[in-house]
């Protein structure tokens, strides 16, 4: 079941760039692109896209409206705003979120990287 | 037993100030990040069990000449729920203090690993979402973002580097080989479980200077352990051109430093003050150590600014990390390093060696 995770993503790409609210049926009709036949490895089924959803749903990516028959799936947010969510946490800038994540460039400061470039390039130039 | 007391809280004292203090200002840890990392993890140990040892000790006076028939006589009167006759006030509230203080030290780490785990499982949620797996490069996923970041999501088996597409487009082939060392040697020595027994650490004691103090020595210290890593991939020279690349990339992208904890936008005028310091080495030695305050904005890096800060050389502009990748900086010899091994050693022994004599 390891391509789930793919599934997930493939189908929040579809949700995202439609924008709107979408019947089970639908998205995976909309699915039915090449990488995600291939993470699938088999005819997508609507069940299939269900278990995806309500995997989703768990984590808070999507709702469901359950008024509408049958039931519409919508974006909680969009892609931007969960990117911006995610590079606030790798960026630091909650500072009481960055602690589980070591970042490449650790505390050293724009300023003490510039210095070191400066100190860096007249050398490689040689 | 008095002595005991008296011993373990001078042992306390010792390691909540003055050793500390030592070891953050020293330059040996730049040579051997890793012995400096198991130091500093047997201080706050020590330092930890010492202070409770005191608390202990002076309490455990009222119930026995000795620790173990104290401990003993402690366990009866618990079971019958009385006080020794003759125990004074002051050692009831010793004794209280030091279970208090064991429950709120432990139940801190137990909330921080707790709080982070959270933490990590919906930034993977996101992180799996938004990125792609890299194609030649294992265990690696790329996120769609400008910004050049890199970073190592901790976790067993889903345990992961992220690069972003702004990294990937910044840095050339053996400069992202480096990074990707690096964040691998981060994953592979479990260094987030350290940087959270010291962060926790720190949390449960806000009014204590000292553990913020230490928090920022081993995350300084972790990220030596994976550059040093690094260098057995690629020269010293592409590390640091990495490490200059993507952290002067940063500054523009994010709009302020990237420290976090200490950020009130002071690090944006800095910026300009360091640029001016840098051109103009003649002036740099008040200058620069006024630079490396506005930087950080916390406390415990100005040391390190004001011990670097030797107008002659600028070199000297670098903090502790950076430095040992432009100047040589050997390694501690083999006996002086065994020296640090047993003094963290001994050091950990020593709180139960003074409560069992």
């Amino acid at each position: 079941m390891g391509n789930l995770g793919v599934l997930e993503r493939l189908l929040m790409d579809v949700l995202w760039d439609s924008g709107q609210a979408l019947p089970a049926n639908e998205l995976r009709d909309r699915l039915l692109t090449p990488a995600a036949v291939a993470a699938s490895r088999k005819p997508l089924a609507t069940t299939t896209v269900l278990t995806v959803l309500s995997r989703l749903e768990t984590k808070g990516f999507v709702t469901r409206d359950r008024d509408n028959r049958p039931h519409l799936y919508r974006a909680v947010r969009t892609r931007a705003e969960h990117t911006a969510e995610l590079m606030h946490e790798v960026l630091g800038s909650a500072p009481d979120r960055q602690a589980a994540l070591a970042r490449f460039i650790g505390n050293v400061t724009p300023q003490e990287a510039e210095s070191l470039r400066l100190l860096l390039s007249p050398a490689s130039g040689e | 037993m008095p002595a005991t007391a008296l011993a373990l809280g001078a042992l306390a004292l010792a390691l909540a100030w003055p050793l500390p203090i030592l070891l953050s200002r020293a330059r040996w840890p730049a040579r051997s990040p890793g012995l400096a990392l198991v130091l500093w993890q047997s201080i706050a140990l020590t330092g930890g069990l010492s202070m409770i040892g005191a608390l202990f000790a002076y309490g455990l006076l009222g119930f026995g000449t000795n620790a173990l028939a104290g401990i003993r006589s402690l366990s009866v009167h618990a079971g019958s729920g009385a006080v020794p006759a003759g125990m004074t006030f002051s050692q009831v509230l010793a004794l209280a203090a030091a279970f208090l203080l064991t429950g709120h030290l432990l139940l801190n780490l137990a909330a921080t690993f707790l709080r982070a785990r959270v933490q990590l499982r919906r930034h993977r949620h996101l992180v799996a979402l938004l990125s792609e797996p890299s194609a030649d490069r294992p265990g690696t996923r790329v996120i769609d973002h400008e910004a050049p970041v890199a970073y190592c999501l901790p976790g067993g088996t889903t345990s992961a580097t992220v690069l972003s597409r702004g990294l990937i487009s910044l840095l050339e082939a053996d400069q992202l080989r480096a990074v990707v060392a690096h964040e691998r040697a981060h994953l592979l020595q479990r260094h987030h479980l350290v940087l959270l027994a010291f962060r926790s650490w720190r949390s449960a004691l806000p009014w204590f200077p000292i553990a913020t103090r230490a928090e920022t020595a081993v995350g300084l210290l972790v990220e030596m352990l994976a550059d040093d890593e690094a260098r057995r991939q690629v020269d010293d020279r592409t590390l640091a051109m990495a490490i200059a690349l993507v952290g002067s990339a940063h500054g523009p992208v994010t709009g302020a430093g990237d420290t976090g904890a200490g950020d009130t936008g002071a690090g944006d005028t800095g910026a300009g003050d360091t640029g001016a310091g840098d051109t103009r080495p003649g002036d740099a030695g008040a200058g620069d150590t006024g630079a490396g305050a506005t930087r950080t904005g916390t406390g415990p890096r100005d040391t390190d600014a004001a011990a670097f800060a030797r107008p002659d050389h600028p070199f000297d502009l670098l903090t502790p990390r950076l430095r040992r990748l432009v100047v040589d900086t050997p390694r501690l010899r083999r006996h002086q390093g065994f020296g640090v091994l047993a003094a963290s050693a001994g050091l950990l022994a020593l709180p139960t060696l003074l409560l069992l004599t």
